[in-house]
């Protein structure tokens, strides 16, 4: 790796000021499982690497009537493991808990697969489709951004010089809502999202209807995608599967993938619309309960 | 090159303190300054879990932090897995079961299967297999390591009984 300084702030201000001194030479640090092999590997580099894991506030989580709160540096393992945000956000926990394996989840964060922008992120498509905004700090002050925004090309996103992700804000889910993310891979486990979906739902009182929905697809795009016109196709529809195929039909003609050794184009084409039958289903399902 | 920077930390129960520098993982630090060879390089960028670890009670990739990271923290590598008079039953039931071949992956599993058992004393195929996803193997095709961390967790569970 080439030589950075190393510095470990204990308040956000420290950072901040750390941040703007750097003047565009700073990377953050929190559980460096993508930071680290990218400067290994020469794809990223820096002149001070700021470890942001002394701050208290990225290191706090909340689950409660308003909403989940996740700071951008708690790793991923107290996420998936705590029952109050299982429960109440399980189609958030599919995506968190795919993130690599037991290692990975031991330091990786929510906010660091968030800020590491990948087009086939497994986080991201699932936070848009739960509505999550992004609340980022700077020398200017706090702003926040929805998580569609976030990404603006692969391995890019509109945080600025200076600016720190603090934490991801979810709004709470209705109670006839259900929300499910799953994605294709070739092995079982670890691998990189050949497709994701992340797919929120919400049903009238009969559970017969939805009224509305949140579809975002991953991998497909230069940015994981918010595809509202698969929502749409939902929305005021009878919960059949004529309502759905809408759905998948206007995701599969918002996808605009690449092909590359993960797959071809038109097989992602396809898993697209195949991904959000199912991740609906699932949704629906969950919504019913 | 910048200034190194002095690091203390706990290994293996030890209180060590070594000078690093930031770029240097904890994986390096562990080969190069302290000679704890056990943990291995393969891939050095968090798919294969030859240079796992315990940190504070989390299993991860040593190659995926700083050796910097490791101020204040209570580590164990694969060289504190075995007990001052007989091996880890892990160990033992490797050996037994031949759960190895070239040994390149064996202190990742091991340390790995360690965690596994204090979390969760009575894995089932499927929870062991997954729990592996960042352990890879070349040699063995993981069967025997699988069978092996099962009679591990048995062999485990007796004794916790006597």
């Amino acid at each position: 790796m080439e030589a950075f300084d190393y510095a470990k702030p204990s308040t956000l201000n420290e950072a901040l000021q750390l941040a703007t001194e750097a003047n565009g030479g700073a990377l953050m640090l929190a559980g460096g499982t993508d930071v680290i092999v990218q400067l290994r590997e020469g794809r990223k580099s820096c002149s001070l690497l700021i470890d942001i894991k002394a701050i208290d506030e990225v290191n706090e989580f909340s689950c409660n009537e308003d909403g989940l709160t996740i700071g951008s540096a708690v790793p991923v393992y107290l996420i998936t493991a705590n029952e109050a945000i299982r429960s109440a956000f399980p189609g958030l926990v599919d995506a968190i808990g795919l993130v690599g394996g037991t290692q990975i989840q031991g330091r990786a964060s929510v906010g660091g697969n968030l800020c590491n922008s990948s087009p086939a992120a497994d986080t991201i498509p699932a936070l848009i489709a739960h509505q999550a905004t992004a609340v980022i700090a700077g020398p200017k002050g706090t702003r926040e951004v929805a998580a569609e925004d976030f990404c603006v090309a692969p391995g890019q996103n509109v945080l600025e010089q200076g600016e720190i992700l603090l934490s991801i804000k979810v709004p709470p889910q209705p109670s006839n809502g259900g929300a499910h993310y799953l994605r294709f891979i070739p092995r079982n486990e670890m691998d990189i999202a050949v497709v994701g979906v992340g797919a929120c739902i919400e049903l009238d009182e009969s559970g017969d209807n939805f009224v509305s929905g949140r579809i975002a697809v991953g991998a497909v795009a230069p940015t994981p995608l918010y595809v509202p016109e698969a929502g749409e196709a939902l929305a005021g529809q009878p919960v059949n599967d004529e309502t759905i195929e809408k759905a998948c039909a206007a995701a599969k003609a918002a996808a605009k993938p690449i092909s590359d050794m993960r797959g071809s184009a038109a097989q992602r084409i396809h898993l697209t619309g195949v991904l959000t039958k199912r991740a609906i289903n699932k949704a629906v399902e969950r919504a019913r309960q | 090159m910048s200034k190194k920077i002095h690091v203390q930390t706990t290994i293996n129960g030890e209180e060590i303190d070594f000078l690093c520098e930031p770029r240097n993982s904890l994986l390096e630090v562990l080969r190069d300054n302290l000679k704890l060879t056990g943990s291995k390089e393969g891939c050095n960028n968090g798919n294969c879990g030859a240079c796992n670890v315990i940190m504070d009670g989390r299993l991860v990739n040593a190659c995926c932090v700083l050796g910097v990271e490791a101020e204040g923290a209570d580590i164990t590598t694969i060289e504190g897995i075995a007990e001052p008079d007989c091996l880890h039953p892990v160990q033992q039931c490797f050996l037994e079961d031949a759960a190895l071949q070239c040994g390149v992956c064996t202190p990742g599993f091991i340390v790995s299967a360690k965690a596994l058992l204090d979390s969760n004393p009575d894995p089932s195929e499927y929870d062991i297999r997954y729990w592996f996803a960042g352990n890879l193997c070349r040699c063995t095709g993981y069967d025997k390591i699988v069978r092996a961390v099962q009679h591990a967790a048995e062999r485990k569970r007796e004794t916790a009984d006597v």
